[in-house]
């Protein structure tokens, strides 16, 4: 119900929200749990194991039980805590865990169930046959448990990272935070104050309490006010720093528009910020704890402090009538808060019998709540008495307060340890707090608003301090100092079942269970009874479990110890956590010079890495890319080709020691290359693996220019890099990435030369004598168009690469299919280029594939034992040159016009197949038109010895199984005459 | 992790790859005797400790820099930042 008067919402305006399929009204200010416990909806969702009726816990981000599916299609989103929603004209949220209906549910079955469903059930029950886990076991499980479900739609909203610098990052903007700011902000300092809430204050909005006089809430706005004028202060509220990471650097999300329908225009949804802070200082707060007893889990039962907010800050109580279970002062203060507001609170039922009275109402000292009443709301509580005698309690409400824990996580993100404190019965940081991290406040245990000022002043005094600045000491405003008054009490002694983790349905009698079943420490509760676990992460739980636990060990709780934390402090979207990273923008895109020309040519695209390259170009009637693709490879070897090969890394290597410094990079010979020569080069990895290959052009005495493959073009330059500066830190040579820098065109075939001659400028000799296979120079094209023209041949037919800066690459393209129009010029993709370096039995990536040595590839020759380079040694390790290696060969199936998988393995003909009798493997496969039959490459063991055997090729994934013959991999001109034409 | 590169300030670690050792600096001489045993240790054989660590980032989306970072690898406090190439020289591995 909503109480007449007070609260910081505007009664002036109702904005309308439906839940469970209801409409209801609220007012801006309110959150979704606010405004349904103003509309007395105490029932808000079904609990996770049992499906028990759950309400409304808490009134922050600590919320275990109001999780709710908000918006709906693409925008719906689970678990989504009812206590940090805003309340939007429009907002839809569904209940979870509930099925047919919340006040109905099926599941509520489980309830039933409790002692099959105990501490370790998934561990006892679903254990065997295994391949019952795959088709029976998970599909119950998933369906039965799990917290809310998503939505399979994408994501309409798009959201954004950012990256902020500060002196000081204040971590929470409640009376310690605020004070904080205040005081970095007034001397200059560039200041950071970030607050999960969306509106700042902290605790001074949810208390009746006076600052300086005023208001606690007015104080704060107040301060709001004075901080949102300083240029050099951000303030940031709806925002949640989640981790402390390495180096004073923060994690956070901002969530920019979650409190709006739908984002405004070009606004993301949220914004996940990463602070690198010079200083940092927690004022994160205290979470109160609850005390257990049997039916602790009643909508209506929730912490007395969120009872208070809810009352001070909404002006909502889930009942007129209300009583307060508590073991500390401040029980009394939610009592007097609630009665000030004209709340009837029957009774505080105070466990200390020493418990001081209150003005207004009955204090019971000494008593317990022994059990509850109401099906799907609290109707009453029993309560046993001092004496012994039992009192039923007609309420329908019940504030529980076990006392205050400081709000640890972000303290212990970087190996800080937690410590007891006997004087307020809690943990508070320990000494070791990340580098540049201070605590203030009641995160450190300091519950007073004057010890919270104080110690926020003080923390950011010293952080200026320790950055050089001094500052002096503010007046701090006058507010209360009460001492902290507490007797712990954990649990109410007792046969029903008492919850301690709301979330996970974890009871006092799961923490006996996996006591007696030896699952004393910590971190074992956890897992097996699954305490603390999910999306509150125990904030509420933890530290009645680990009490339960103590008790029965016999030891301390500072014995018994508390588990860590972790990022992150509250669940983070993924979405958030991807930023633009999403869909076509989840990695950029390289688009190759040629790329709008054959776009043009409705070429088929391929990703290759980053790059976008044509795969085949596909004509007016072929209906299969084969047709297309074979077509390509007969033009190609009939006439010409031409294929834009930019991708392939290269790297321009200059300097005096250039030659030298190729030479210990590739282990074959470099230094002795001669100008005007290239060279086909393989690199090691230092482990005698094959790492890469492709070639090096001399242009002059001090200038190469080193090529590539496409997916090692980044690798390699770092590997060279790495060779330049960390091993042969005095040779003269410097290197430049230019694949990006330069458009490059491999021109192929008989009648290429023919094609050149038409583009190269005139006084160039192109003859075979004059531009020798593995020629290459600096010419000039089209009239003076500055160019590289190499004689190599990856197709194996007389062919060229010629190279222009990158921005004449499409121009480059058009001229020479128009200049190679009289020879039928041919464009050809990557499907095409595959087929013909596989006729030819050149290597690739399926073949220099990180595991194979030059040996295997039939290289072992070029690894020269004449000079030191990188990875010879180590290639001539025994086991590498096991005498029964695998060797690159080609196979031709039996049948020509059955295609041989790739992946296939290789057996002897009849043998079983299993790895024992396993001779090889299938690298790369596809059909020659030239040879009318389908070809591969593969490795075999011994493979240049078995030359003509017929070996079975299997490949169980695709079912196809097919006799093979081994070849030279050299199917189309071995001797290598075409391409010396 | 913020990296104190030796030339340009501070740096975000997403700006570098991490290589590993530095160890990886002090490459044996492959026309050495027993060169193998030597390439054998200087390829497998690593400490792993518990502490300070002395490790090659390479600055590759920045000025392309090898530096030997020295980091605490229980803290991640890093203590040092070198160019690899001074570190390589020092180590003797000039001309």
């Amino acid at each position: 119900m909503r109480l007449q008067h007070g609260g910081q919402i505007d009664r002036g305006q109702k904005i309308s929200f439906r839940f469970d399929g209801q409409y209801y009204k609220g007012h801006p200010g309110d959150t979704l749990a606010s405004a349904l416990l103003a509309n007395d909806v105490r029932l808000m969702g079904r609990s996770f194991k049992y499906h028990r009726p759950r309400g409304v816990l808490a009134a922050g981000s600590e919320e275990p039980n109001a999780l709710v599916e908000l918006r709906t299609g693409g925008r719906q989103e689970p678990n989504t805590r009812a206590t940090m929603v805003e309340l939007f004209d429009g907002l839809q949220a569904m209940p979870q865990n509930a099925w047919p209906s919340l006040r109905f549910d099926a599941l509520a079955i489980n309830d039933r169930l409790s002692n099959f469903l105990t501490a370790g059930f998934y561990y006892k029950t679903f254990m065997w046959p295994a391949v019952f886990w795959e088709k029976l076991y998970e599909p119950i499980i998933r369906r039965a448990a799990g917290l809310g479900s998503i939505t399979t739609r994408p994501d309409p909203d798009s959201y954004d990272k950012g990256y902020l610098h500060c002196d000081l990052l204040v971590i929470g903007a409640g009376p310690a935070g605020l004070m904080a700011a205040l005081t970095a902000g007034r001397a200059g300092a560039r200041v950071i104050l970030a607050d999960e809430d969306f509106r700042m204050g902290g605790r001074l909005n949810a208390d009746r309490q006076t600052i300086a006089d005023m208001a606690g809430a007015d104080w704060a706005a107040q301060a709001v006010a004075e901080l949102a004028q300083m240029p050099h202060v951000r303030l940031m509220p709806r925002c949640t720093v989640f981790g402390a990471f390495d180096h004073g650097i923060y994690g956070a999300v901002e969530r920019v528009s979650d409190h709006l329908a739908t984002p405004p225009e070009g606004k993301p949804r949220q914004t996940l910020w990463r602070i690198y802070s010079k200083r940092a200082l927690v004022c994160a707060g205290a979470i109160e704890r609850p005390i257990a007893f049997a039916n602790n889990d009643r909508p209506g039962i929730m912490l007395a402090g969120a009872l208070r907010a809810y009352a001070n800050r909404w002006a909502v109580s889930p009942a007129q009538d209300v009583a307060i279970f508590t073991n500390n002062d401040t029980g009394h203060r939610s009592a007097a808060d609630l009665m000030a507001l004209g709340v009837h609170v029957a009774a505080v039922i105070d466990t200390r019998p020493d418990a001081p009275p209150l003005a207004g109402t009955e204090v019971l000292a000494g008593a317990q709540v022994t059990d509850s009443a109401g099906r799907l709301g609290l109707r009453a509580v029993t309560v046993r008495l001092g004496n012994g005698q039992s009192r039923k309690l007609s309420v329908g409400a019940l504030g529980v307060s076990g006392g205050w824990n400081p709000n640890l996580g972000l303290t212990c993100h970087q190996r800080g340890r937690p410590l007891w404190d006997e004087g307020i019965a809690a943990f508070i940081p320990g000494a070791t707090l990340a580098p540049g991290m201070a605590v203030a406040g009641a995160a450190m245990g300091q519950f007073s608003t004057h010890a919270a000022l104080a110690t926020g002043a003080e923390g950011a005094r010293a952080a200026l301090a320790d950055l050089g600045h001094n500052t002096p000491a503010p007046d701090l405003p006058r507010a209360e100092d009460a001492p902290t008054r507490i007797t712990p009490f954990w649990h109410v002694a007792g046969t029903k079942r008492a919850w301690l983790d709301f979330q996970n349905d974890v009871t006092i009698k799961d923490v006996k269970l996996a006591h007696q079943e030896g699952f004393e420490a910590v971190e074992h509760l956890k897992r097996y009874t699954t305490l603390g676990m999910a999306t509150d992460q125990g904030k509420t739980a933890n530290l009645g479990g680990l009490a339960v636990m103590a008790e029965l060990t016999g030891q301390s709780i500072a014995q018994t110890g508390t588990t860590m934390f972790r990022p992150p402090y509250t669940p983070v979207a993924l979405g958030a956590l991807a930023g633009r990273s999403s869909g076509r923008d989840f990695r950029p895109t390289r688009l190759t010079p040629s790329h709008h020309w054959a776009r043009e040519q409705s070429a088929v695209f391929v990703e290759a890495g980053l790059w976008l390259r044509a795969q085949y170009f596909p004509r007016a009637g072929e209906s299969h890319w084969r047709e297309s693709v074979d077509r390509e490879v007969l033009a190609t070897r009939a006439s010409v080709g031409v294929c834009d090969v930019t991708t392939l890394g290269k790297v321009d290597v200059q300097g005096r020691d250039a030659a030298e410094f190729l030479n210990r990079i590739y282990c074959n010979g470099m230094a002795k290359l001669a100008v005007g020569r290239v060279r086909y080069g393989l690199m090691l990895r230092e482990d005698g693996i094959v790492f890469d290959d492709g070639t090096a052009a001399r242009l002059a005495e001090d200038h190469f220019v080193v090529t590539t493959t496409t997916a090692n073009a980044v690798p390699v330059f770092r590997h060279m890099e790495f060779a330049r500066q960390c091993l042969w830190p005095d040779l003269d040579v410097q290197l430049i990435s230019t694949t990006e820098a330069w458009a490059q065109f491999a021109l192929a075939g008989p009648k290429s030369r023919a094609v050149l001659e038409r583009l190269v400028d005139g006084g160039f000799d192109l003859s075979n004598a004059g531009f020798p296979f593995m020629a290459c120079a600096e010419v000039s094209i089209c009239n003076g168009c500055r160019a590289r023209l190499f004689r190599i041949s990856f197709s194996g037919e007389l062919a060229y690469e010629l190279a222009v800066p990158a921005r004449y690459g499409d121009a480059l393209i058009r001229k020479i299919m128009e200049v190679g129009a009289d020879y039928d010029i041919t464009p050809y993709g990557t499907e095409a280029l595959g087929v013909m370096r596989i006729e030819k039995g050149h290597a690739a990536g399926g073949e220099l594939n990180g595991t194979t040595t030059a040996r295997n590839l039939g290289l072992g020759r070029m690894v020269s034992t004449a000079k030191d380079s990188i990875g010879a040694v180590l290639s001539r390790r025994e086991g590498l040159a096991a005498p029964d290696g695998l060797e690159l060969v080609g196979l031709r199936p039996v049948n020509p016009q059955s295609q041989i998988p790739a992946g296939a393995h290789l057996l002897a003909q009849g043998a079983a197949l299993v790895a024992a009798n396993d001779l090889g493997h299938v690298t790369a496969s596809c059909y020659s038109p030239n040879l009318g039959s389908y070809i591969a490459l593969g490795f075999v063991k011994n493979g240049a010895a078995r030359m003509g055997e017929t070996l079975r090729a299997a490949s169980p994934l695709t079912g196809v199984d097919l006799e093979v013959q081994i070849t030279s991999p050299h199917f189309y001109d071995p001797e290598g005459e075409r391409l010396r034409a | 992790m913020i990296i104190p590169h030796p030339l340009l300030g501070p740096c975000d670690a997403q700006e570098f790859t991490y290589l590993g050792d530095a160890s990886l600096i002090a490459r044996p001489d492959g026309m050495a005797e027993g060169a193998a045993d030597a390439f054998h240790d200087y390829l497998y054989l690593r400490d792993n400790p518990a502490g300070l660590h002395r490790e090659l980032w390479y600055h590759e989306q920045g000025d392309r820099s090898w530096l030997v970072v020295t980091r605490n690898t229980l803290t991640h406090e890093i203590v040092k930042a070198e160019l690899a190439r001074d570190v390589a020289r020092a180590e003797g591995r000039g001309r």
